[in-house]
């Protein structure tokens, strides 16, 4: 387990670490002509693709049975949480060189930015609340106040979708994953209520609803 | 602190040009690019349009440092090659800008067909270095050669009906990737008034760099209007109409509310989402500050007349 998250932190870092080499030219590599926009783009990105991936965690974990994996997911968040904010501090230092007056009539006057800050003020005590103490402190609270995912993900991709200018193909895309993995939720909940409520309508459904049920009952195993 | 000179850069350590050329199918390969929005600077050719042999000098240059060959080539928006910044470079390589036919219709005397030799053969061409502001509030300085819209538009005489001119781009799926795709109404309609057509800053523009117009930069007839936001400079002419009622354009129609007619650089009229206020210098690089943007993208001497009377908020 410790391999696999020593793996992981690596590789979410990889972005963070081209976004470095590209801004200094080291490499070879560049930002393009307009560097800034180039990186309040990539950082974003970042942010919500590792945002969707948090959310993959439990569909997978259920579907496959790996339930190993969510003991990966609150670095995944983090680093969201991350990405996001080097989104916020390209646009506010550099790009806005900290100015108050135009950030705050930013926020204020044009909806995409309004969403975008939200999101990243909701995140901000999933961040602050994800440590271990945290969580024995906060008990049944702490589920509820992380649930805050699904409207900062609906946001993350709603900012994505306003800022574009006509193509909407890229915001597209992450909005069907974003529908596929809240979906997952709503469907897996009404399997479940349905289970308990009545008869099972066929057997076959009855035992992926059984497995599942095992699945969420049984302790993460140890590696 | 102590600033330290930067030392030489030795042969041994710059890139050789395979591994150069290479570099994006390695960053590709590295799975970095997969939203395309962070390519790593796009290999410019060296210029390889054929240079115009004479080339007068205007006193509506500005001198302000113009922007490198590399940047003025490879950020664009073109959408007809698709909606990335470096997809009008990337895709436009094939696209064969000869012969070239433009359409001359509407309210004129001698309408008409006219292959590329026709429309620009008699003219006497000079660079002009503008300004261009996007709409997106970035901006460039661009060395362009031309002539003067205005002197084309005398040969094809319109009579007093001709309020309006239409220009339409090429509509070529086949050549124009972009186009296979309703990211606009196809073909790509811009349009002026007769007065802002015929005015001595609007250029019928041919070339930039001293040579002829790059596909990515509109080859091989555009237009350059410096006052406007850049959506207003049409690419890749093939026609134009005098009408009496004023044209609908592509991004009017995509978008009324974010994109109107007149569409010129005005730092007081904000779009619907985001200020127009400022505007960043592209080749400035990350730490160079925004600058304010001017009215009439600092060509108001030459162009408010025109628009006396008229309500500039109303008329976005």
């Amino acid at each position: 387990m410790r391999a696999l998250k020593t793996a992981l932190f690596a590789t979410c870092l990889l972005p963070f670490g081209w976004m470095v080499m590209a801004a200094s030219g080291i490499a070879g590599l560049s930002l393009g002509a307009n560097p800034v926009e180039a990186l309040i783009h990539e950082a974003g990105l970042w942010g919500l693709r590792l945002l969707l991936l948090t959310l993959a965690v439990t569909p997978l974990r259920r579907i496959t049975g790996c339930n190993w994996l969510v003991r990966l997911r609150r670095m995944l968040g983090l680093f969201a949480f991350f990405y996001v904010f080097i989104h916020f501090l390209v646009y506010s230092v550099i790009d806005q060189r900290l100015a108050l007056g135009p950030i705050v009539e930013d926020i204020i006057e044009r909806p995409f930015i309004t969403i975008g800050i939200a999101a990243l003020l909701l995140l901000l005590p999933l961040a602050i609340t994800s440590t271990n103490a945290m969580m024995r402190r906060l008990g049944r609270r702490w589920q509820q106040l992380h649930r805050l995912i699904y409207p900062i993900a609906i946001l993350g991709v709603w900012h994505f979708w306003w800022q574009v200018k006509q193509d909407i193909r890229e915001p597209l895309i992450y909005a069907v994953i974003l529908a596929i993995l809240l979906g997952f939720r709503i469907w897996s909940r009404q399997r479940r209520r349905a289970d308990a409520a009545g008869p099972p309508r066929s057997a076959s459904v009855t035992g992926l609803s059984r497995a599942m049920h095992e699945l969420q009952a049984s302790p993460a195993p140890r590696k | 602190m102590l600033i330290r000179k930067a030392p030489d850069i030795r042969p041994s350590e710059i890139t050789d040009e395979h591994s150069y050329l290479n570099r994006r199918e390695f960053l590709q390969l590295a799975g970095f690019t997969a939203a395309g929005t962070m390519a790593g600077s796009l290999a410019a050719a060296e210029p390889s349009g054929k240079p115009f042999p004479k080339v007068a000098k205007s006193p509506f240059s500005t001198d302000e440092p113009i922007n490198s060959y590399e940047d003025v080539t490879t950020y664009n928006n073109f959408y007809e090659f698709g909606t990335g910044k470096g997809d009008p470079y990337r895709y436009s390589q094939d696209f064969s800008p000869r012969p070239w036919k433009v359409t001359v219709s509407g309210e004129c005397d001698r309408p008409g067909e006219f292959s590329y030799e026709d429309i620009v053969g008699s003219h006497s061409l000079e660079e002009r270095i503008y300004r261009l502001r996007c709409v997106e509030t970035w901006s460039m300085v661009i060395p362009w050669v031309g002539f003067p819209l205005a002197d084309l538009i005398k040969r094809f005489e319109p009579n007093s009906r001709a309020k309006f001119v239409k220009f339409k781009t090429l509509y070529d799926p086949a050549q124009m990737p972009g186009q296979r795709r309703g990211v606009l109404d196809w073909p790509y309609v811009e349009g002026l008034t007769i007065a802002e057509a015929t005015h001595p800053l609007t250029l019928l523009t041919v070339g930039l760099y001293g040579r002829e117009l790059p596909n990515q930069n509109g080859a091989p007839l555009r237009l350059v209007v410096p006052w406007k936001y850049g959506f207003k400079s049409i690419k890749s002419v093939v026609s134009i109409e005098f009408t009496e009622r004023r044209p609908r354009t592509s991004w009017e129609l995509s978008a009324p509310r974010e994109y109107g007619f007149y569409a010129n650089v005005n730092p007081q009229v904000d779009h619907p989402r985001w200020s127009q206020a400022r505007e960043r210098r592209i080749g400035g690089g990350l730490f160079e500050a925004k600058q304010p943007t001017l009215m009439f993208n600092g060509y108001g001497e030459q162009v408010a007349q025109l628009y006396d009377g008229l309500d500039l908020r109303r008329n976005f």
